[in-house]
């Protein structure tokens, strides 16, 4: 499919192999969506932390983004 | 050399991330903070259990608003730039700015925009507490779904390009995609809890507002972590780009 160069001018860029990407992808993929839990759904459906001050601190946040809350 | 250059892409995903929310907080202070303050003025109006406030509404709508827009950002920008560093030079004959513009309209679509036809953001006072676990486990799947699809849609799509022609290809890769969200949104249940009385203009407000930070958001990412990937991928020629368009900048004698 890539074959198709009909501008030299664009070169399309070799694709990085998968071994390369997924160490990365696995450890900061999860962190990245343990930081998009914070904002999204801590201390709403379930938490990891005790009390409201996460949630009342994202509240905002949380609503304008889309998440589910109260 | 190739583990490194995913590092480099990551790193430059969460700061294009945080530019983008950046701007993305400005249209969330401006146009979603009235609607929120709405629905909290319903709220109430409407409610007698009025308990201590454990974070003021003036750091709520300032710092609290900053703190959860920006971390998405970074957040989203991080997730962004590994699903970038898979796409490039895969999906098709497209350089490292194109590959950015196509990743971020994709994200915005099946990230966004799908899950919330289904299950749009409501400002507060529209939802019942009770059903918090069933609206975020239903809002979550929809999403993984959303993106899922999306993936299949991209990959069905690869396939068929070598039989049909790109344009072909990637229409039947749409229809795919379409059918299956259409699927989707006809057996996942509906959520209908708002309050008969609650303003319609409001939640038009807080919606529309919404949906403007988030296409702000992937639409600044594109644009940001583009320039970024490209200066990355192809450092000569973004060096020739920048001396021929400052000739006096980097000449000290002429």
């Amino acid at each position: 499919m890539a074959q198709t160069a009909a501008q030299p001018s664009v070169a399309t860029p070799a694709a990085l192999p998968v071994k390369a990407i997924l160490p990365w992808a696995v450890f900061f993929g999860a962190l990245m969506l343990l930081a998009l839990f914070f904002v999204g759904a801590e201390q709403g459906a379930t938490a990891i932390f005790a009390g409201e001050g996460v949630h009342e601190w994202v509240h905002d946040g949380r609503h304008l983004l889309g998440f589910p809350c109260h | 050399m190739n583990s490194a250059t995913v590092g480099k892409l990551l790193a430059r995903g969460m700061v294009a991330g945080l530019l983008a929310g950046l701007l993305a907080l400005g249209v969330a202070y401006f146009l979603g903070e009235p609607p929120t303050e709405a629905g909290i003025a319903y709220e109430a109006a409407h409610s007698h259990e009025e308990g201590a406030e454990l974070v003021s509404r003036a750091a709520q709508s300032t710092t609290g608003l900053a703190t959860g827009v920006l971390v998405y950002g970074v957040g989203l920008g991080g997730i962004a730039a590994l699903a970038y560093s898979f796409a490039l030079g895969r999906i098709g004959a497209f350089g490292p700015r194109a590959t950015a513009a196509l990743l971020s309209l994709g994200g915005l679509i099946a990230f966004y925009v799908v899950p919330f036809l289904k299950y749009p953001a409501n400002p507060p006072a529209v939802s019942d507490p009770a059903t918090i676990s069933q609206r975020t486990t239903l809002y979550l799947l929809m999403v993984v779904l959303s993106v899922l699809l999306a993936v299949s849609a991209v990959i069905v799509g690869k396939r068929l390009a070598s039989r049909l022609g790109n344009w072909n290809a990637s229409v039947g890769a749409g229809a795919f995609f379409v059918l299956a969200v259409g699927l989707a949104y006809a057996f996942l249940p509906a959520v209908t809890e708002m309050p008969k009385d609650f303003p319609a203009s409001v939640v038009w407000q807080f919606r529309v507002s919404a949906l403007a930070i988030q296409a702000t958001l992937w639409a600044g990412f594109g644009l940001v972590f583009g320039i970024l990937a490209e200066r990355l991928l192809q450092p000569r020629e973004s060096g020739e780009r920048i001396g021929a368009m400052e000739p006096g900048a980097v000449a000290p004698s002429s």
